[in-house]
């Protein structure tokens, strides 16, 4: 689209900054303020660099917990993304079902995370839960709380079944935003309903699916109560995504230091991905 | 037609399972729950329930956390409205910059600012009010609500505001009559999202409130810390609160649904 | 190409219509010559564009028929029909080049490699599009995305009829008249069957041999822009038409004759005046009226009241016994001030009953 300059945009714009700034600016300089000091308790503080930035950086308590969550994260959005665009697309488009279909479906999205958690926790046991016993009836040998393979199987199971509807809402929403004539057009110029699709649906796919895309990247990066429900990060530590390490040494060791400095690395390495993300997917508007 | 269908038939039926366990776990007792395996409650209870009713710290959770999530809904998407226009429509110094930072907002995990939002909230003197919740659940709805407005808004071509321009529409009239009905699903799902985000959002929900603006997310948690697991009173409360976000999502079904028809100008 | 009947046709979006009201479309019949260009005249509302999808198959009718050269279409798809159609929004593939979005429908059907640039490069002269043909489509402004869409229904050589819904409506102001020549010109060279819908008045009368005005889900009349001009058929055709509109006066009859508020007036032919209780009305356009004080003649008084300056010409508002009237005076004529007396060109007077023309 070609936009126009207006600099009085910003007015439009002002309430959504200070709403935000308000929010953010202040607790992100405590952070960095936390990151950058050394404590000896009773809240004395001295200046101790990047030393604590060093220190997780060089930790292979940190890397292991890193791969870990980029695997997690690249397997969720592997599946997430196409079965949620799949499935909007397969959506009918009027009549009764619609209504039916989206509340459905938007039900795993309004679960309390911990209950989710916990749900899970029960429905996956091998003895008293229905896929537990269901799976291991069917001749698996499955109990999530020993096998590291099953308990990345059952976490992952679980976020699909958590949030692929936040994708197919959001496709949805976007292909019944797409107007008729374009699908007339398409039509009375003979195309099939693949090139329906490359040509029609998928571009103008693209901002949603960018949004899609992104949400569940930063939210399955930042992934916490679910997995610390579900497993607690065991067994052993096969699920101890970043959150979760994050959490043992904060608030299990208390060292600040540390915290803020891995909390700050995390934002960032979010920070950077994410921007990564936007720029592959939005570079044809510079046009 | 019918085979295309298929998929979501078999994909609800995936998501209704779990949802089912849920449902029957709350009708039944802690000790049956973790006694053995029932695909049906042997020992049907509604003790669960009866607790929940019964207990004015439950109930009055349900309302606190509405109060304040519908605040933050509005407060977000009628914010976010002027805002994604602007970044979908116009030019500006810092534009690009300004989106992207939105977003980055959404970055870290909320155990971040629980204790510096602790702090501002109370120095502001609105600690333990639903303003304090609807107000700190805007660091990452709004960004969220102005993302994808200005995702649907840039679908629809500028020369719509053209035309309505030129047809003598002004400009307030041309966004409520006019431009907003294009976007309605865009709307439907900003607001169905700033609801679900923000009453599923449980640390600074906790943090910021103690007696009178206790969200129901707080209570719930309490029962998972007191006595071990009360697994049977936490499925309870979880399916109960299942219940305000499909109204939500049926209420703005429509507009989801709507489609777009580029009306005659 | 082919000629287009339309027989007996009526549409209602109501499941069971009961009353003429619940009719969007009201009982019409209708001959298209092949290769002619037609426009469907109307304000919003009228009907056009509800004739528009079931001539072009995106709407069954309730009742009628649609024959493409004696051949009834009523059960065939858009795509069966082969019609093209430019929309009032410009549909265009925005991740293909010009080139690639005009030889879409070609590739579609088949059409051998060679041909398709042929006939793509044939076109996008044609549309002057030419030198664009690597652009992004995205890219365009929206007469070129316009010109985009008409191109691809250009390309097709098995093209019945091209369908425009209000394609200008987006277009830049000072664009519009540049691409509404073109039309025109297209139409000239390759003579196929074009219907154009559209509110505007001057992008109708320009465009059209003929000209398909409607009101209320009805045909008013169908005719060349001079003979909507010179002989509308209606009063709704009267106002529509022209610029200001023409005057519809208050009749009465007297001694069998027509006459406004008690001055005679003449009609261009001998008819005989209606006396079965319609509203009588005379139309003459304010082109057709002419201050007379010097020539001799039954003349009308009248006090100028008003003048208005449109450019070439001058809209003067009289008074006749408080009865408005607008008279068109060209450049260089004199507007007299105070009273004066007009007089009607019989020619151009016509009489109507309850709106439609008395024959």
């Amino acid at each position: 689209m070609n936009k126009q300059v207006n600099q009085k945009a910003w007015f439009l714009v002002l309430p959504v900054v200070i709403l935000v700034a308000f929010n953010a600016v202040i607790p992100l300089m405590t952070v960095v303020n936390y990151s950058v000091q050394e404590t000896f308790g009773d809240n004395v503080f001295s200046w101790a660099g990047v030393i604590w930035f060093e220190q997780v950086l060089n930790s292979p308590r940190f890397h292991d917990a890193l791969l870990r969550q980029m695997l997690f994260t690249a397997i969720i959005l592997a599946i997430e993304i196409p079965l949620g665009l799949i499935i909007a697309l397969a959506m009918p488009r009027k009549g009764f079902w619609v209504s039916v279909c989206l509340v459905l479906m938007a039900l795993p999205l309004l679960i309390p995370w911990n209950v989710v958690g916990a749900m899970w926790n029960i429905f996956a046991l091998p003895e008293i839960g229905l896929l537990g016993k269901g799976l291991n009836s069917l001749g698996f040998d499955y109990n999530y709380t020993r096998q590291p393979l099953t308990a990345w199987f059952t976490t992952v199971l679980m976020d699909v079944w958590h949030w692929t509807s936040l994708v197919v809402l959001l496709c949805y929403a976007g292909l019944v935003s797409i107007p008729d004539d374009y699908y007339r057009a398409a039509k009375i110029d003979g195309a099939s309903a693949w090139a329906v699709f490359r040509f029609i649906q998928l571009p103008k796919l693209k901002r949603v699916l960018t949004i899609a895309i992104l949400l569940r990247f930063m939210d399955s990066f930042m992934i916490y109560t679910e997995v610390k429900v579900l497993t607690g990060g065991g067994p052993g530590n096969a699920t101890t995504f970043l959150s979760i390490d994050l959490d043992k040494i904060a608030l299990g060791q208390f060292d600040l230091g540390p915290a803020g400095a891995m909390s700050l690395i995390y934002f960032l390495i979010i920070l950077l991905f994410s921007w990564l993300f936007y720029t592959l997917m939005m570079r044809n508007e510079a046009q | 037609m019918r085979k295309r269908s298929l998929l979501p038939i078999v994909y609800i039926f995936f998501l209704m399972l779990p949802i089912y366990w849920l449902v029957t776990m709350s009708f039944k007792t802690t000790n049956e729950i973790l006694g053995g395996f029932s695909l049906f409650p042997q020992d049907f209870t509604l003790e669960n329930y009866a607790k929940i009713f019964t207990d004015s710290t439950w109930y009055s959770g349900y309302i606190n956390s509405i109060i304040y999530v519908v605040a933050n809904t509005l407060l977000s998407v009628s914010v976010a409205l002027p805002a994604a226009y602007a970044f979908s429509r116009y030019r500006f110094l810092g534009d690009k910059h300004l989106f992207f930072w939105l977003l980055t907002n959404r970055m870290a995990p909320a155990a971040v600012f629980a204790l510096p939002f602790l702090q501002l909230y109370s120095a502001v003197g609105l600690f333990d009010t639903h303003i304090a919740v609807a107000l700190a659940h805007t660091l990452f709805n709004v960004p969220l609500a102005v993302w994808i407005l200005e995702g649907f808004m840039s679908g629809v071509p500028k020369e719509l505001d053209e035309t309505a321009y030129v047809d003598g529409y002004s400009f307030p009239r041309f966004f409520v009559k006019i431009f907003i009905p294009t976007i309605a699903a865009g709307i439907g799902v900003a607001c169905f999202f700033c609801f679900m985000f923000s009453w599923v959002e449980m640390l600074l929900a906790k943090t910021l409130t103690s007696v009178d603006a206790k969200p129901i997310v707080a209570t719930m948690t309490r029962t998972a810390s007191t006595s071990g697991y009360e697994l049977g009173l936490l499925a309870a409360a979880g399916t109960l609160t299942i219940i305000p976000g499909a109204f939500v999502i049926y209420f703005v079904r429509n507009y989801i649904a709507k489609g777009f028809a580029l009306g005659r100008v | 190409m082919a000629r287009i009947l339309i027989d007996k046709l009526r549409h209602s979006y109501v499941q069971d219509p009961q009353k003429p009201e619940d009719y969007a479309l009201r009982e019409m019949s209708l001959e298209m010559a092949d290769g002619g260009a037609y426009a469907l005249l109307g304000p919003p509302g009228c009907g056009k564009t509800t004739l528009l999808n079931l001539i072009s198959g995106l709407l069954h009718p309730t009742e009628g028929r649609i024959l493409f050269d004696d051949t009834d279409v009523g059960r065939k798809t858009p795509e069966e029909r082969n019609i093209a159609q430019v929309f009032q929004f410009p549909v265009v593939y925005d991740t293909m080049t010009v080139y690639d979005n005009l030889a879409f429908p070609l590739k579609n059907r088949g059409v051998a490699a060679g041909e398709i640039d042929k006939r793509v490069r044939e076109i996008a002269d044609m549309l002057d599009l030419g030198h664009m043909l690597g652009r992004r489509a995205s890219g365009l402004t929206a007469d070129g995305k316009q010109k985009i869409s008409l191109g691809r229904g250009l390309v097709r050589s098995d093209v019945n009829v091209i369908m425009f819904d209000e394609p200008l409506t987006v277009i830049d102001p000072h664009l519009k008249w540049i691409l509404r020549s073109k039309l025109k010109e297209l139409h000239t060279r390759i003579r196929r069957t074009m219907i154009y819908v559209t509110h505007d008045q001057t992008e109708a009368l320009t465009f059209a041999d003929r000209v398909v005005v409607m009101n209320l889900g009805e045909v008013v009349q169908v005719g060349t822009p001079v003979e909507l001009f010179e002989r509308p058929a209606h009063t709704f055709v009267g106002h529509f038409i022209g610029s200001p509109g023409m005057n519809a006066l208050p009749c009465a009859v007297e001694n069998g004759m027509p006459s406004f508020l008690g001055n005679p007036v003449r009609l261009g032919s001998e008819i005989r005046v209606p006396n079965d209780g319609g509203k009588l009305e005379i139309g003459i356009r304010p082109e057709f009226i002419k201050f007379n004080e010097h020539e001799a003649g039954p003349a009308i008084p009248v006090e100028v009241t008003k003048v208005a300056d449109a450019g070439r010409f001058r809209i003067v508002e009289a008074r006749h016994k408080g009865q408005l009237l607008k008279v068109l005076v060209t450049e260089g004529d004199a507007i007299p001030t105070g009273t004066s007396h007009v007089r009607f060109d019989p020619t151009h007077t016509h009489l109507y009953s309850d709106g439609w023309l008395v024959k």
